[in-house]
C-alpha cells in the first residue's frame, strides 16, 4: 500500500504542470495576458475538490449499507481534503480576480465577490464546514459516523444545483456563464486553446492525485489511531 | 401506510391544539419581529423589502419547525417506532410542517403587507411564489431538524446544518420573487425558476424518504 506507482505519476505530472505551466508558450489574450497559467492551478483545485467530494460522497452511502466504520474515516478525511482544496481554490481565484477583474482600484471587494460561481463556492464551503461541526457535536462513534453520513449525503445533492445548475442561470464576469462572451472576450473557455490543454489537463489529473494521497496518509493514520475499535 | 400518514398527520394537528402556547409562540414572533422591522425602517424600497421578506421566513422557519423532533421524547419515539414506518412518520412530518409554515408565511406576508410598505405589484403572483418558498424552506428544515435532533446541542446545530443547504433555493426564490415586483423577466424565465425551486422540492423529499430510515432506529 506504502509505494505505488500513481504516486510516482502524480509528482511527475505536478512537475510538469509547474515547469511546463510557467515556460510553455500561452495564447497572448487581452486583459489575461499571462495571468492565463493560474488556468493550471485555480481551476484544477476546484475539479480535485469536486472529485474528492464525489469520493467522500460514495464512501457516506458505502458507509450505510454495511455501517463499517472504515467508510466513515474514509468520507471524512476525502471530505478534510477536499474542502482544503476549496480554501486553496479561492486563494488563486482571488489571486486571479486581482488581476483580471478589479479594473478601477476603488471598486470595493463586495462588488466583485457577488458572483453566482463564487456564491456556489462559498455554500460547498459552508456545507462542509457544517459536516464538521456536526461531527464534532457526536460523542457515540457509531450515531456520529450514521447521522454525518446522511448528511454528507444530503448535502452533497443539495451542492449539485448550486454548482451546476444555479451559475449556469445568470450572467457574469466568471467563464461559462451565459452572456460572458460578450462582456469580457478574453474569459470564453469554449474554445480552449490546444496549447493550454497540453498542460491543463495533465495538471487536472496531478494535482487530484496528490489530494488522494494526502487524504489516503491521513486516512492510514487514522486507522492505525482507532484499530482497536475496528476490530480487524 | 395513507391512512396511516394521516393518522400521525392529524395527530401533530391535534398536538398542536392542546399545547396553543407553542403556537402563540410563533406567531408572537412573527409579530414582533415585523413590529421592529416597521420601527426601524419607514419604507423599505423592494429589494429590501425582498431581502427583509426572505430571511424573516427563514427564521420563523427555523423557530417553528426546529421543535417537530425536539419535542418528540425517546419514549414517544419508540412507540412511534413500533407503530410506524420511517417513510410514514417523515412524511406526516413534512405535510405538517409545509402547512404550518405555509400558514406562518402567508400571515407573515399580510403583516409585511400592513406594516411595511407594500411594493409587490402582482399580489397573486407573489402569494403563489410565498406558498412555494414557505413549502420548500419547510421541507428542508423538516430533515435538518431529524439530524439535528440526533446531536446534543441541537437548536443552534438546526441553523448550521440547515442554512447553507437552503441557500440555492433562497437564492431562487428571491430571484423569483423579483417578478412580482414588476422586473421584466426573459420569456419563460419565470416559469423555468419555478420550475427549478419545484425540482428542488422533489429531490430533497426524495433524499428525506431514502435517507430517514437510518436516522430513524438508534
Amino acid at each position: 500500500m506504502q509505494k505505488k506507482w500513481w504516486k510516482i505519476l502524480s509528482l511527475l505530472l505536478l512537475i510538469y504542470t509547474v515547469v511546463g505551466g510557467f515556460l510553455l508558450s500561452v495564447p497572448e489574450l487581452n486583459i489575461l495576458n499571462e495571468t492565463i497559467r493560474n488556468l493550471y492551478f485555480h481551476v484544477c483545485m476546484w475539479f480535485g475538490m469536486m472529485i474528492l467530494f464525489t469520493v467522500s460522497f460514495v464512501y457516506s452511502i458505502k458507509y450505510l449499507r454495511g455501517f463499517q466504520l472504515r467508510n466513515d474515516i474514509f468520507a471524512h478525511h476525502f471530505a478534510a481534503v477536499g474542502s482544503f482544496f476549496g480554501i486553496l481554490g479561492y486563494t488563486t481565484g482571488t489571486i486571479w480576480a486581482n488581476y483580471t477583474w478589479v479594473t478601477d482600484q476603488s471598486q470595493s471587494l463586495g462588488s466583485i465577490l457577488k458572483e453566482p460561481k463564487l456564491i456556489g463556492a462559498a455554500i460547498a464551503l459552508l456545507i462542509y464546514g457544517a459536516y464538521f461541526v456536526l461531527r464534532g457535536s457526536f460523542t457515540d462513534m457509531d450515531k456520529k459516523a450514521r447521522v454525518s453520513a446522511v448528511y454528507n449525503i444530503f448535502a452533497f445533492a443539495m451542492l449539485f444545483p448550486s454548482i451546476w445548475i444555479i451559475p449556469r442561470l445568470v450572467g457574469s464576469l466568471h467563464p461559462g456563464a451565459p452572456g460572458s462572451e460578450s462582456g469580457n472576450p478574453a474569459l470564453n473557455f469554449n474554445d480552449i486553446d490546444s496549447r493550454l490543454r497540453m498542460v491543463f489537463y495533465p495538471a487536472i489529473i496531478g494535482w487530484t492525485l496528490l489530494g488522494v494521497w494526502i487524504a489516503t496518509l491521513k486516512i492510514r493514520l487514522q486507522l492505525i489511531k482507532d484499530k482497536s475499535l475496528l476490530n480487524e | 401506510m395513507f391512512s396511516r400518514i394521516l393518522t400521525l398527520f392529524k395527530k401533530d394537528i391535534l398536538l398542536e391544539f392542546r399545547q396553543k402556547h407553542t403556537f402563540y409562540g410563533i406567531l408572537l414572533y412573527i409579530a414582533s419581529t415585523i413590529f421592529v422591522l416597521y420601527l426601524s425602517i419607514d419604507r423599505p424600497d423592494a429589494n429590501v423589502w425582498n431581502g427583509l421578506f426572505w430571511v424573516i421566513q427563514l427564521f420563523i422557519c427555523v423557530n417553528a419547525v426546529a421543535k417537530s423532533f425536539l419535542q418528540e421524547n425517546r419514549g414517544r419515539m419508540l412507540y412511534f417506532y413500533s407503530i410506524s414506518s420511517p417513510v410514514e412518520f417523515i412524511i406526516a412530518k413534512m405535510c405538517y410542517n409545509l402547512l404550518l409554515m405555509v400558514l406562518m408565511s402567508l400571515l407573515s406576508l399580510l403583516l409585511f403587507a400592513i406594516f411595511l410598505d407594500n411594493p409587490v405589484t402582482n399580489t397573486l403572483w407573489f402569494t403563489g411564489i410565498v406558498i412555494l418558498g414557505g413549502a420548500s424552506v419547510s421541507i428542508v428544515f423538516t430533515l435538518m431538524s431529524a439530524i439535528a435532533a440526533k446531536a446534543q446541542q441541537n437548536a443552534a446545530l438546526i441553523a448550521i446544518l440547515g442554512f447553507p443547504v437552503i441557500l440555492p433555493q433562497l437564492l431562487l426564490l428571491m430571484r423569483l420573487s423579483k417578478a412580482a415586483f414588476a422586473e421584466v423577466f426573459r420569456e419563460g424565465a419565470v416559469l423555468q425558476l419555478a420550475a427549478l425551486i419545484t425540482g428542488l422540492d422533489v429531490l430533497v423529499i426524495a433524499m428525506a424518504i431514502i435517507l430517514f430510515p437510518y436516522l430513524w432506529k438508534d
